[in-house]
């Protein structure tokens, strides 16, 4: 390929480039759209002709929602609830990645199989009998209905994330720790968990992502707008003011933000999870 | 997910009996207790729901009547007898197809694009971050991106109509002839990307001496594609495809949130149909049947999600 002349390789080099201009505009332009709407005022969102650039910058959709209580507390139950569930969830699936990474035991195959399907089942048949246990248990409109029902949806991809993590971790580190008299516990929060943040980042951004991004549990497991996260709050301003299009869209900036920041962050960890099951690597 | 299913070795190291329990004893019910709060979690959030759910399914008005009484089939004979329930499947069905080929097709050119060597490689890197963006997107923020963007009074309209493509303000989410492609449009631009960076990742693992023996060959770049890139992208795409298809058969967010299954039933989907059965018209039981019926539809995918990673 190196060898080519240039009039032979000008013609593929404009035509990948015209192949990524309009890849580039069909995944960014929706994106520009949003970010720009939340910087118009509400008046000039409609009109014509469109542009995209506000012709007069004002923060007023966002300073809207930082002095609205109601919105504020949206962010602090999302942040609060993803928060969580990524702790409870990061701490159960190292505990059981280092059962599935170091040991066989009876079961461990159905075990496997159990998460694996987890993954694929369809949220909204769980949801009839959670509602029915949320309700049951007393947590019905508490953060717990959200943490615990989340887990059900965090637990299968942390859990296959951490073991693949762990299989590459050789085994001779713990038994070093044996050997020393150390007991397998020591082992794992001493050496293995240390030698795991790659893997545990990765699988931290991965199950946070998951859930702020959840919407049918919280949807239906809450009821009262200050247990209500971001998804949640966005539909409902979306039936109350479904004309305040730069507060829509201000919502979602903010609402995207923090993957955004994690996603950039921790780039090379999270694209690893974001294939984990469909590549092998 | 492979991987997981390694058949480790005995542990060599030494541990001294301790307590009451014998030395075997001990060996055994360690690995347990470390999957131990993961095991009840999953009875207590899989398998107790389940068959939950399948009880419910069986019963008269669960949920809603104290005492429920067994009623066998009837919710799904009264569900089968539903023409909009059949709606739903079919419109499911098209919207799922319909997503998975496009995801796939848009997601290969991006993969394509991005990985040849006529870019420089800034652009490249560069790209590929903004080329993953529409799927960091929470559903319900794409779908009020697009309910903006095709407002009849918004951007597209305004652009097909300066392009004179159409010659009036559609309606996209509000006409029952285009509210469903509309929507599944949507999809399909927030679902591309993970089988962009997949593919990617695929597209990187082909060792290139494959290339170069076709070269030696006399292989065209289309015979090196047919040949050599698709067979070896194959494992890769059937594993995504397949976990694709049973996700998008399960929408919720998105169709809740641009057109609530309306206008009419244009955009019913199985998940709103069961949604608005169990939370609007607390029919629970009915509910129930269809989204064990849902679950079967995910199941029989998942069977061959699963031999096919096992056979990886």
């Amino acid at each position: 390929m190196a060898k080519r002349s240039l009039s032979k390789t000008a013609l593929p080099t404009i035509l990948t480039y015209l192949g990524l201009l309009v890849g580039l505009v069909f995944a960014g332009f929706p994106i520009l759209w949003m970010f720009f709407t939340s910087l118009k005022s509400n008046t000039e969102i409609f009109a014509l002709p469109p542009r995209l650039l506000p012709k007069r910058t004002t923060l007023e959709a966002y300073t809207a929602i930082f002095n609205d209580p109601e919105k504020v507390r949206f962010f602090i139950n999302s942040y609060l609830v993803a928060g969580v569930v990524t702790l409870i969830t990061l701490l159960i699936a190292i505990l059981t990645a280092y059962g599935f990474s170091r040991y066989t035991f009876r079961g461990k195959n159905t075990l496997n199989i159990f998460i694996i399907s987890t993954q694929t089942v369809p949220p909204i048949t769980l949801l009839i009998p959670y509602f029915g246990m949320v309700v049951w248990f007393g947590i019905f409109n508490t953060y717990f209905a959200l943490i615990l029902t989340y887990m059900v949806f965090t637990l299968p991809y942390a859990i296959l994330l951490m073991t693949g993590y762990l299989n590459t971790l050789p085994r001779e580190l713990d038994e070093a720790v044996l050997v020393d008299g150390g007991s397998s516990w020591t082992a794992l929060w001493r050496v293995v968990v240390p030698l795991s943040v790659p893997g545990i980042v990765a699988t931290a951004v991965y199950t946070f992502l998951l859930a702020w991004n959840e919407f049918l549990f919280a949807l239906t497991l809450t009821k009262s707008m200050n247990m209500r996260t971001v998804p949640i709050g966005i539909e409902m301003l979306m039936g109350q003011h479904a004309f305040e299009w730069n507060q829509m869209m201000a919502m979602s900036v903010l609402g995207s933000l923090p993957l955004l920041v994690l996603y950039l962050l921790a780039q090379r960890y999270f694209l690893a999870g974001m294939t984990a099951g469909s590549v092998k690597s | 997910m492979n991987r997981t299913i390694q058949r480790p070795t005995g542990r060599s190291g030494k541990q001294r009996k301790r307590g009451i329990l014998s030395y075997k004893t001990q060996k055994k019910l360690v690995p347990l207790l470390y999957v131990a709060p993961a095991a009840f979690l999953f009875a207590l959030l899989m398998l107790f729901p389940m068959l939950t759910v399948l009880r419910y399914s069986l019963m008269d008005s669960a949920i809603m009547s104290k005492t429920p009484v067994f009623v066998g089939i009837k919710n799904y004979l009264t569900l089968f007898a539903d023409p909009v329930f059949w709606q739903s499947v079919v419109q499911t069905l098209y919207f799922t197809v319909m997503s998975v080929i496009f995801h796939l097709l848009i997601g290969l050119a991006f993969a394509l694009l991005l990985n040849t060597n006529l870019v420089h490689p800034v652009v490249r890197s560069l790209l590929r971050v903004l080329f993953i963006l529409p799927w960091l997107f929470t559903a319900v923020i794409i779908a009020i991106i697009w309910r903006l963007l095709l407002d009849p009074n918004g951007v597209i309209n305004s652009i097909l109509m300066t392009l004179h493509i159409v010659d009036f303000k559609v309606e996209w989410f509000s006409s029952t002839r285009t509210a469903l492609h509309a929507l599944t449009f949507a999809n399909i631009w927030a679902g591309y990307p993970l089988y962009m960076v997949s593919l990617l990742a695929g597209l990187q693992g082909i060792p290139k001496d494959l290339y170069e023996a076709a070269g030696i060959d006399g292989a065209g770049a289309f015979q090196k594609f047919r040949y050599i890139t698709i067979p070896q992208l194959t494992p890769i795409i059937i594993s995504i495809a397949l976990l694709d298809f049973i996700w998008t058969m399960q929408v919720f967010p998105l169709v809740w949130m641009t057109t609530g299954g309306g206008p009419i039933y244009a955009t019913e989907v199985l998940s709103t149909y069961t949604y608005k059965l169990a939370f609007s018209s607390y029919q629970f039981s009915q509910a129930s049947a269809s989204a064990i019926f849902i679950l079967l539809m995910s199941m029989s995918v998942t069977y061959f999600y699963i031999k096919h990673q096992r056979a990886r």
